[in-house]
């Protein structure tokens, strides 16, 4: 369960630029909730992320992952049960490294208590075979290959193996198919779906597509100027259309973002 | 002979030393991805300490003492990176200046130190046999056996999973963070080993050329990165880390060969460190050049071709050779109208009709035509 109370964090404060990124948001997510978000860019959508995997610290409030409050654990500490994919997928891997060292890497966090100059085994090359077929890309016949060949795609459902290697607490995806092309969006997204449900894993996902936002997950957040200003899960959210939440948007960041209209109902049906 | 056997075994020699150095910059340039250039200094820092050990009769202690030392270097220049997020260029030229005065204090605040009758670890294990090969060669054969266990141990390091994570850093630092591993932890780790390494290539050098100078270290970090530069040019596309690493070696070695050469075609000392860094230039340029050099040829291969063809036409024979499509239009034109006006209006708008298919032919050739009237 994740519980956040409060939070608050300004960048750059008493200057010219100061920037209020988050003002006070508050956010309660029950275990194998899947919620996505949407919201016009600069709402805060990725500084909440940031803020949850601890790239920084927040001014004010606190962040509660199953109990154990984590506002001021360091970014290294929480990604032992923090998953996280980024938009890019150049940012979740080591190009340069081979797929199964990738793996290895990733491995390390179930493995904390394995002595750090243990090597690859057998048995973990059979695991990450294993895993690597689920993928239904061949890439389990190209552990020796550097993840730097491999197409977007590829790496990014890499990624999200490496990231669900071992069962986060949460799971936070920003915007983490928009850099593919759809076919290869959908089927990221697919995996993405069926490895969520399968294992129940809590998570967070920030889509600027609205026919995701509604489909994806079981509820659906909104965020305008670094809070939470609309929330929906169950039968409501079951009924509600895109024009709904197309409309929702318009009213609560004040209908003034006709590009972000424009953006959104054009990005359908990915 | 131009290089002498004597040469060629003293370049090899050198080049294992100065290799350590180039791989300890392997470590913190190429794998890390941070800039340390506290190297000269540390180099230096190797040295003394060797020679100090070394004097007082513990030649093979001095090496480790002189790890030991390179890996406090590091850990500063480490710790001044992450914790304190000094720049990572500034942190290695603080440490490189403050090391200036360590060095002097190590040697007695004395600007060199000799080794006169003492035990170097040379001396040592020439002593082990008493036949002329063994006097001959053993200098080479301990150096291959040190620089080959630290290649060997550096690649078993790289290997695990402590290993992994620091190779991860310098490639990925957001994967990293994403991953549990302390970048920061691992950036320091691996700074530690780099200078250990040159460290020990100092506390070498040290006893072998039985001296310690406190300006022995200047421009070494040049010397080292052109060592690295040469040898990663063999290895760039290979994955295999192990030849990654003998690669540098090759490098160093390759690189005391180019100075063997220059000291053999009499270039004055006082011009080695010029000439060092015209051979780093020329190394780094080197790939530039190469793919400039290329595209220029085939600029002017075309430029020239398609002058011929041009040429070809002025000369009023585009019935010649027209080879390119332009030509071969010309030729559909041009034949037909020697045999008569008529003949020739149709081919004009035939001309036409395929000008609007493709205009820069149809332009050029109505251009020709204006120019047969």
């Amino acid at each position: 369960m994740l519980c956040i109370e409060g939070i608050r964090k300004v960048f750059n404060p008493g200057t010219i630029n100061e920037k209020v990124a988050l003002s006070g948001l508050s956010l309660t997510l029950e275990d194998g909730d899947f919620a996505t978000i949407v919201g016009s860019n600069g709402a805060g959508k990725s500084t909440l992320f940031n803020a949850i995997a601890g790239s920084f610290y927040v001014d004010e409030g606190f962040i509660e992952l199953d109990g154990k409050d984590i506002t001021y654990e360091k970014e290294h500490r929480r990604s032992q049960y923090i998953g996280r994919l980024f938009q890019d997928p150049l940012m979740g891997t080591a190009p340069h490294m081979t797929i199964e060292e990738n793996l290895a890497i990733a491995y390390l966090r179930a493995s904390a208590d394995k002595k750090p100059f243990s090597r690859i085994t057998a048995q973990d090359r059979e695991k990450f075979r294993e895993q690597l077929s689920l993928l239904h890309m061949g890439l389990e016949d190209r552990m020796k290959n550097p993840v730097g060949l491999l197409s977007g795609g590829q790496r990014q459902a890499l990624t999200l193996l490496m990231a669900t290697m071992v069962t986060p607490k949460i799971l936070l995806l920003d915007e983490h198919t928009a850099a593919l092309d759809p076919a290869t969006a959908a089927k990221v997204l697919e995996l993405t779906a069926k490895i969520v449900s399968e294992r129940r894993i809590t998570c967070l996902m920030v889509t600027h597509n609205m026919t995701q936002a509604l489909e994806m997950g079981n509820r659906t957040l909104m965020m305008d100027g670094g809070r939470i200003v609309f929330d929906v899960k169950g039968a409501e959210r079951s009924s509600m259309t895109v024009d709904d939440l197309l409309k929702k948007f318009e009213q609560n960041t004040g209908g003034t973002l006709d590009n972000d209209r424009i953006l959104l109902s054009t990005e359908e049906g990915v | 002979m131009f290089l002498t056997a004597q040469i060629i075994q003293t370049a090899i020699e050198t080049g294992l030393i100065y290799g350590l150095v180039a791989l300890s910059l392997f470590i913190s340039f190429t794998i890390l991805d941070v800039c340390d250039l506290s190297t000269d200094g540390c180099y230096t820092l190797g040295c003394a300490v060797g020679v100090m050990v070394a004097m007082t009769g513990h030649p093979v202690l001095a090496l480790f003492a002189s790890m030991g030392a390179g890996i406090l270097s590091g850990f500063i220049v480490g710790q001044l990176q992450t914790t304190f997020r000094v720049p990572s260029i500034l942190a290695g030229i603080i440490v490189n200046t403050g090391l200036y005065t360590i060095n002097l204090a190590v040697m007695g605040f004395k600007s060199n130190v000799a080794l006169f009758g003492t035990d170097t670890v040379f001396s040592l294990f020439r002593g082990l046999s008493d036949s002329a090969f063994w006097k001959e060669w053993s200098n080479l054969i301990l150096l291959l056996l040190i620089t080959g266990a630290i290649c060997a141990a550096l690649h078993w390091f790289l290997g695990t999973r402590l290993g992994l994570s620091v190779r991860a850093t310098g490639d990925s630092a957001a994967m990293v963070r994403a991953s549990s591993i302390n970048p920061g932890f691992m950036i320091v780790l691996g700074l530690c080993l780099s200078n250990a390494l040159t460290g020990l290539a100092g506390s070498l050098i040290g006893q072998y050329n039985k001296m310690s100078d406190i300006n022995l270290g200047t421009g070494m970090v040049t010397i080292a990165l052109a060592s690295l530069i040469i040898g990663t040019s063999f290895s760039s596309r290979s994955i295999h880390m192990m030849w990654k690493i003998i690669s540098v070696m090759i490098g160093s070695i390759l690189y005391r060969f180019i100075i063997s050469i220059a000291l053999r075609l009499n270039v004055p000392t006082e011009a080695f460190k010029l000439v060092s860094a015209l051979i780093v230039a020329a190394a780094i340029m080197a790939p530039q050049i190469r793919s400039m050099v290329a595209v220029r040829r085939r600029q002017t291969a075309e430029i020239r071709q398609r002058r011929a063809v041009l040429e070809e036409r002025r000369a009023g024979g585009p019935a010649a050779e027209g080879g390119t499509e332009t030509g071969k239009i010309a030729e559909k034109n041009g034949g037909p109208s020697a045999e008569g006006t008529a003949v020739r209006q149709t081919a004009e708008k035939d001309g036409r009709s395929i000008s609007t298919h493709s205009r820069e032919p149809g332009t050029e050739e109505s251009r020709q035509k204006g120019g047969q009237d």
